[in-house]
């Protein structure tokens, strides 16, 4: 295994290494020289705009895009204007600033997605230079006009155009700039001769790096970390000076010994680095600076270009693709020469254990003995992520496994993981989907975005494969992958409705959550109305359905779809829409052929628009709500005349309706305004309005008995209920004398203990007596003890010989007073036959009443709350 | 603060955080400080989700109660406006805006309750203010976690609407809601129901389903059974006057968003001494749920039984100061302080509650109460259902509360399977006699929705029902109670009923009564996530109150 730290060079502390990535498939006559190029970070694609300077019209330039690997993604003659810069957006599309400041947005596969400008004042100064960066809020255009100024948008999707201030006493270009990202806000970082400035949104403030080289009488480089954390200068002098973002902090200075402009630097760390280094690449050479004063020289045959990532930096050329990166510690410690360190032991231990060898278990003890064996497989494991090689990976991998079998309850999560990820690593990295992703990277960039990029290049196939591998969640995972092929599949012209309808439906028919009125849409965009149609059937979630129906113009089926959902809200929305679309009759019928539709619609109606529903009303011929609908009326009109005429309309409807009850008792009502009108206007009595019962109350207690005696005839008034109302009148008015005339003119219909009740709840006793005499046997005991003659109800109570009436009087009487009372009372009780022994009922209504009576007392008593509980 | 929804057997309190959350996430959207503009329909339920401290903290400073005109200067950066989807709210919304000053705006916002609306998008589009606005946004409420073992949607009209206006949004949030309670606490496997809503419910979640498959994350399911019943499956327990504690606490004063208005005589301060003339007049307002110990305990009790249990409490408390006396050692004492907060809102709660009981006990030794009670046990028990009651008749003619008399005549309706033509008329005539004509669009308006209705040629089959579900039960223990139509000293809810019948021994020994109920009855089964599948406990079972 010696040739794997073959491709390591020492700087410092630490190592760094070469990796060749791929041989190029491309095939270009000059390499890159004299050309626009643009490589995605996270092995994203690259865009080749070749011979941009040159401005003959006959020819145009050609726009290329490759996969990393170097296969054809794209190409297409270049029509539009003169390109300055190339860059990629975080979600693969490629931007392309144009020298008057419109920015053009292709896809990957150089579809023509849409254009935008950077304003006015751009294009009217022209683009100098520009810088395209990605930031938290996603990918960033950064322009430096010809009037020397700023102009930057930070996220392309939600443009957003900020002018940053002017720089004092700038003349021309600066030597260099950067975008840095801080404190959540984008800034511009300027180098102007010797001097620094920071621009964000309101200020230029100048700025000195601590401890640069006094030697350097200007800037002539600047770059920025991948996580916008370091800054890396390269002076005039030939130092590069290396410290944080914010220029508060120095790591180091070194000094290259080189005067020339470099054509490109970027740096060269990852997380947990052992310590700070950037690569600057001049003609023909490259060049790792780190800490030390040394420095690692690679020579460069051919033209290249940096794309610096998370965990290094890429290097390609016309031929070849590299990363080269500090080499990571697991890594390092398994296969730095002489390694003692536990996963170099496990290593050892798995290799000797290959060829049969006993040094196998010496080297297993040795590590046992110092209880290293867990930290020997997890650096294994951990190793085998950072490599490159599937071979060395395997080979780690089976050591980590090896060392495993030796440990009891270790969490196999990481080692499983690890060896799905790698499985996918090599799937993406193969040459023929050229997407060369570290470990480092992938988890960065997560699954999702991994899946989104194959996606983006129409590996669906891939992309599905990954997702059931790896077992994500069907609707992060397949569903959403087939979505996606679905969606370009509906863009083929060349394949019938039919046939795609078919093949979506068959495709995606088990996969959970699809959402086809996406798709449906993409359809309806292409100008597939049809098919659009065709596949929104397949949408499970109707509320999604609709708003698209509604676009196509399919409103009977957007309806149908909005009821089958059963949001009221989206019914409402169709149907508020066919009202505006359709003509009145049109939009009734449809109505009418969905009562759910037309039941809403009519409580719309009756709080926003009366008239129609009554149009409604009529249309169906309901003459019974028409009725309804006359009668609220009636109730909203102040004067009686409009009063009376709505009722009388409800009468006729009601007749109509056949409702004789209704027309009736309407026709009653309007006698009664009437009456009450003629009264009002005749003794000025307020009357209106007032119930039949309510009318009848006034006038006995104004002394108008004859008219309340007709209002009784007329209304053909209950007996009974008359006689309550009289009763109470008079009592409320005190009319005792009157009221002794009315219980005498005839036999009561409510028997004589209400006029009892009655006097009693005015305070009038004695009047009250006078009624104890006519009340009937069953309610005596009741009478007696209502004016307080608790004798009067013993004896009354006896004579029924009635148990829970002589338990009602004994209840109220007090043992100390009424002492022999009490003591027949109880004679009585006891003489009294048991319930159901000796009275027998014939009727078992009756019976269960009795029952229900003696519970009922029984309950009463039950009622008592006992009140010793207050603390 | 939500102790009380930690008592039943799910911790309903996860529900009331996801709802909690929403809101604080809203309400950070609006950075800065806010006024709240509500709806005030919607304060009720919303204080069982948040107190105004939570409100605070999000630098909510001032509330208003939406109405017309200009909205109360305040010195806020933003305005929300909490409203449920109505046009009418909208416009009044729109007035607000439009008269705002202009000189100093301030941020728009709108919160939909429970779920935004196109409709009143558009209203607001017509009215010119749609684009003032920062946020439009919604806040999913549909079931509110109300107490341990209770969760209600709070929304009071959806019984009028589903039946009377063919409306059926409630329907769309109740199955929008058992969504959100899945997706929480895992699928129910089982779904069994009676009624077209509840078919219509149960039809919207197997299609939402359809719609989310795949996005639910795995949760073990901690709800085995979900039962929905339609209301006028089981109209008659509505109707019928609730015996206990809390029972007769909402038919006196009523109860509202866990809130009771009680008369504030009885909660004088008595400590004040002489100074009798400062009487509270402000009705005392006091909440009820299962975070108080003593409620927690009593609420369900009949009331007959109350003044026993208040009084052994009394007891025990007063025995629990009286220890204090027994504290000897200074470690006595610290423990004896230590539990003195808990001891003194013991009592409070004491004594609050046996004021409640006393204010109760006034109502319910009365005659009219007894009598009333008498009638409608009568009709439960069918007797006499299918004549003119003389009870009711004497009500009308003394002009009871309409309330009363609509309530008993419905029950009789329904306990009679419907009215004889006669007796409808005649009864229908007394009321629009006795209460005003304008009452006869609501008689028309119960016997839309069936809670009255002349009689059809069928036999009346009330008593088949209550002898096949034992819904009379002769010898209702109330203190110690072994049956629930202890609630009803004698009825057992019809719900209840159904409810039991299927927990053992099942929907299909009772067809014949099923049948006689309206709506159909039905059973689905969800599939459990593979994985969780072996490990599916026979855990808790959801019981839902009828709609």
């Amino acid at each position: 295994m010696a040739f794997v730290t073959a491709n390591w060079n020492p700087l410092g502390e630490s190592f760094y290494r070469k990796i060749e990535l791929y041989e190029m498939g491309w095939n270009l006559k000059d390499g890159l020289r004299d050309c626009l190029v643009a490589a995605a970070p996270y092995g994203g694609p690259i865009a080749l705009l070749k011979a941009h300077n040159r401005r003959s019209p006959s020819a145009r330039p050609q726009l290329e895009i490759f996969s990393s690997s170097g296969l054809p993604l794209a190409s297409f003659p270049w029509k539009s204007g003169m390109v300055k810069q190339l860059g990629w957006t975080v979600s693969d599309d490629l931007l392309c600033v144009q020298e008057d400041g419109t920015v053009l947005v292709y896809d990957l596969l150089g579809g023509f997605k849409r254009h935008f400008s950077m304003g006015n004042e751009v294009s009217q100064s022209q683009v100098l230079e520009t810088k395209i960066f990605h930031s938290p809020y996603g990918t960033g255009v950064a322009i430096l006009t010809g009037a020397l100024r700023f102009t930057l948008a930070t996220n392309i999707d939600d443009i957003k155009l900020r002018r940053l201030p002017e720089v004092p006493g700038l003349q021309g270009a600066p030597s260099c700039w950067a975008v840095l990202t801080q404190d959540r806000q984008s800034k511009v970082l300027v180098a102007s001769g010797p001097h620094l400035f920071i621009l964000d949104n309101t200020a230029c403030t100048p700025v000195t790096p601590p401890g640069l080289s006094p030697q350097a009488s200007s800037i002539v480089h600047m770059c920025v970390s991948f996580s916008y954390k370091y800054l890396a200068l390269l002076t005039d002098s030939g130092h590069v000076w290396m410290g944080t973002s914010n220029l508060k902090e120095k790591l180091s200075e070194v000094d290259t010994k080189i005067k020339g402009s470099p054509k490109q630097m970027a740096w060269c760390r990852r997380p947990k680095s052992q310590q700070p280094s950037a690569v600057v690449m001049w003609d023909g050479l490259l060049l790792v600076v780190g800490e030390c004063k040394e420095t690692i020289q690679y020579h460069l045959e051919d033209d290249s270009i940096l794309v610096p990532e998370l965990d290094g930096v890429r290097i390609i050329s016309g031929t070849h693709h590299e990363l080269l990166q500090e080499v990571p510690g697991a890594c390092e410690e398994i296969f730095k020469i002489a390694s003692m360190a536990p996963g170099a032991l496990l290593l050892e231990a798995h290799k000797e254990y290959e060829k049969e060898s006993q040094k196998a278990d010496e080297y297993l003890r040795e590590i046992k003995e110092q209880s290293l064996l867990s930290e020997a497989v997890r650096q294994c494991v951990e190793a085998a992520g950072h490599e490159h090689e599937p071979e060395t990976q395997k080979t780690l991998l089976r050591a980590a496994s090896f060392g495993k079998c030796f440990l009891s309850n270790f969490p196999p999560e990481q080692f499983v993981s690890m060896c799905k990820d790698l499985r996918v690593l090599n799937a993406v990295r193969d040459y023929t989907v050229g997407i060369p992703l570290s470990h480092t990277q992938f988890k960065q960039m997560t699954l999702q975005v991994l899946i989104d990029r194959l996606v983006y290049r129409k590996l669906y196939l891939l992309a599905i494969e990954v997702c059931r591998y790896l077992k994500t969640p069907e609707y992060q995972g397949v569903s959403r992958v087939l979505k996606h092929w679905a969606c370009y599949k509906v863009q083929q012209k060349e394949e019938s409705d039919e046939v795609i309808a078919k093949a979506v439906s068959v495709k995606l028919a088990d996969a959970a959550g699809i959402s086809y009125s996406e798709i449906a849409t993409k359809a309806y965009e292409s100008g597939r109305t049809e098919l659009a149609i065709k596949l929104l059937e397949f949408e499970p979630r109707s509320g999604e359905q609709v708003p698209l129906l509604l676009k196509m113009k399919k409103s009977p089926l957007a309806l149908s779809k909005a009821i089958e959902s059963g949001d009221t809200d989206l019914v409402y929305t169709v149907v508020m829409y066919l009202k505006n679309e359709l003509n009145r009759g049109d939009f009734f019928m449809m109505l009418r052929n969905q009562p759910v539709a037309l039941s809403l619609y009519k409580q719309f109606c009756k709080h926003q628009e009366q008239e129609t529903l009554k149009d409604l009303f009529n249309q169906d011929d309901d003459h019974e709500e028409l009725g309804n609908f006359y009668v609220k009326a009636s109730y909203k009109e102040q004067r009686l005349e409009a009063r009376i005429a709505h009722l009388q309309s409800a009468v006729d409807e009601y007749y109509k309706a056949k409702n004789e009850f209704s027309a009736k008792t309407t026709e009653d009502e309007m006698r009664l305004l009437r009456f009450q009108r003629k009264l009002e206007e005749e003794k000025d009595e307020q009357l209106v309005g007032f119930s039949l019962q309510d009318t009848m109350t006034t006038l006995l207690s104004v002394g108008l008995h004859k008219h309340a005696e007709q209002l009784y005839k007329d209304f053909r008034m209950p007996d009974k209920r008359f006689w309550w109302l009289k009763l109470k009148a008079l009592a409320e008015k005190e009319d005792w004398e009157e009221l002794e005339k009315f219980s005498k003119s005839k036999k009561s219909p409510i028997g004589y203990l209400p006029f009892v009740e009655v006097c009693i709840k005015h305070h009038n006793k004695c009047e009250a007596r006078k009624y104890v005499a006519k009340v009937s046997p069953e309610q005596k005991v009741k009478a007696h003890l209502a004016v307080g003659d608790v004798e009067g109800a013993a004896e009354a109570a006896i004579e029924r010989r009635n148990e829970s009436e002589i338990s009602t009087v004994l209840s109220r009487c007090s043992a100390t007073t009424d002492h022999l009372l009490v003591e027949r009372l109880n004679r009585a009780k006891a003489t009294v036959p048991k319930k159901g022994s000796s009275i027998t009922f014939t009727d078992g209504t009756l019976q269960s009443r009795r029952l229900l009576q003696e519970q009922r007392s029984e309950r009463k008593r039950g009622y008592k709350l006992k009140r010793s509980c207050r603390p | 603060m939500a102790s009380h929804l930690f008592c039943g057997r799910v911790n309903l309190n996860i529900l009331r955080e996801a709802a909690r959350k929403d809101l604080r996430e809203f309400l950070d959207k609006c950075s800065g400080s806010k006024a709240i503009v509500w709806d005030e329909y919607l304060t009720g339920p919303f204080g069982l989700i948040a107190q105004y401290s939570l409100l605070k903290e999000h630098e909510v400073e001032k509330m208003f109660t939406l109405k017309g005109g200009r909205i109360p200067s305040a010195a806020v950066k933003n305005i929300v406006f909490f409203v449920r989807p109505r046009l009418e709210l909208m416009d009044i919304i729109a007035e607000n805006v439009a008269s705002e000053d202009k000189l100093k705006p301030r941020e728009f916002h709108i919160l939909f309750v429970p779920r935004r609306s196109l409709l009143c998008e558009q209203r607001l589009k017509e009215k010119g203010v749609l684009n003032s606005f920062t946020n439009i946004d919604e806040y999913i409420l549909d079931l509110i976690p109300y107490d341990g073992d209770l969760l209600s949607m709070e929304s009071e009209s959806s019984f009028r609407e589903c039946y009377l206006e063919n409306d059926q949004t409630s329907l769309y949030h109740a199955a929008k809601g058992l969504m959100t309670l899945q997706a929480l606490y895992g699928t129910i496997p089982q779904i069994f129901g009676k009624g077209e809503c509840a078919r219509h419910v149960a039809n919207m979640m197997l299609r939402m389903k359809r719609e989310f498959a795949g996005s639910h994350t795995q949760i073990l399911p901690v709800f085995d059974t979900l039962l929905l019943l339609d209301r006028n499956v089981d109209l008659l327990t509505p109707l019928a006057t609730q015996l206990t504690y809390e029972g007769l606490i909402d038919e006196i004063y009523g109860i509202t968003n866990g809130y009771v208005k009680l008369p504030p005589e009885k909660f004088a301060q008595k400590k004040q001494g002489e100074g009798g003339k400062d009487l509270p007049t402000e009705p005392k307002k006091l909440q009820l749920n299962s975070a108080e110990e003593l409620y927690a305990e009593i609420r369900d009790k009949n009331f007959n039984a109350v003044g026993a249990a208040l009084s052994k409490k009394a007891k025990i408390i007063s025995a629990a100061f009286e220890e204090r006396h027994n504290a000897k050692t200074v470690g006595e004492i610290k423990q004896f302080v230590s539990q003195l907060p808990h001891m003194q809102a013991a009592r409070g709660s004491l004594a609050n509650h046996t004021s409640i009981a006393e204010l109760i006990k006034d109502i319910t030794i009365s005659e009219d109460f007894f009598d009333s009670l008498t009638v409608e046990q009568e009709f439960m028990t069918g007797v006499d259902t299918d004549k003119v009651s003389t009870y009711i008749e004497d009500c009308i003619a003394q002009k009871d509360p309409l309330i009363k008399i609509l309530r008993l005549v419905c029950m009789q309706s329904v306990c009679n399977n419907g009215l004889k033509q006669k007796v409808l008329d005649y009864y229908k005539k007394e009321i629009l006699q006795t209460y005003g004509y304008k009452h006869i669009l609501t008689l028309k308006n119960l016997e839309k929705v069936g809670l009255l209705k002349p009689q059809s040629t069928m036999r009346n089959n009330y008593p088949t029902i209550r002898k096949t579900l034992k819904l009379w039960m002769e010898d209702a223990n109330e203190q110690n109670p072994n049956d629930i139509s202890y609630v009803y000293s004698g009825y057992a809810p019809l719900s209840v009923r159904l409810t039991q019948v299927l927990a053992r021994p099942g929907w299909r020994s009772i067809e014949e009564v099923l049948k006689i109920l309206p709506g159909p009855h039905f059973e689905e089964r969800q599939q459990v996530p593979t994985g969780l599948h072996k490990k599916l406990l026979r855990c808790c079972r959801s019981r839902r109150g009828p709609l």
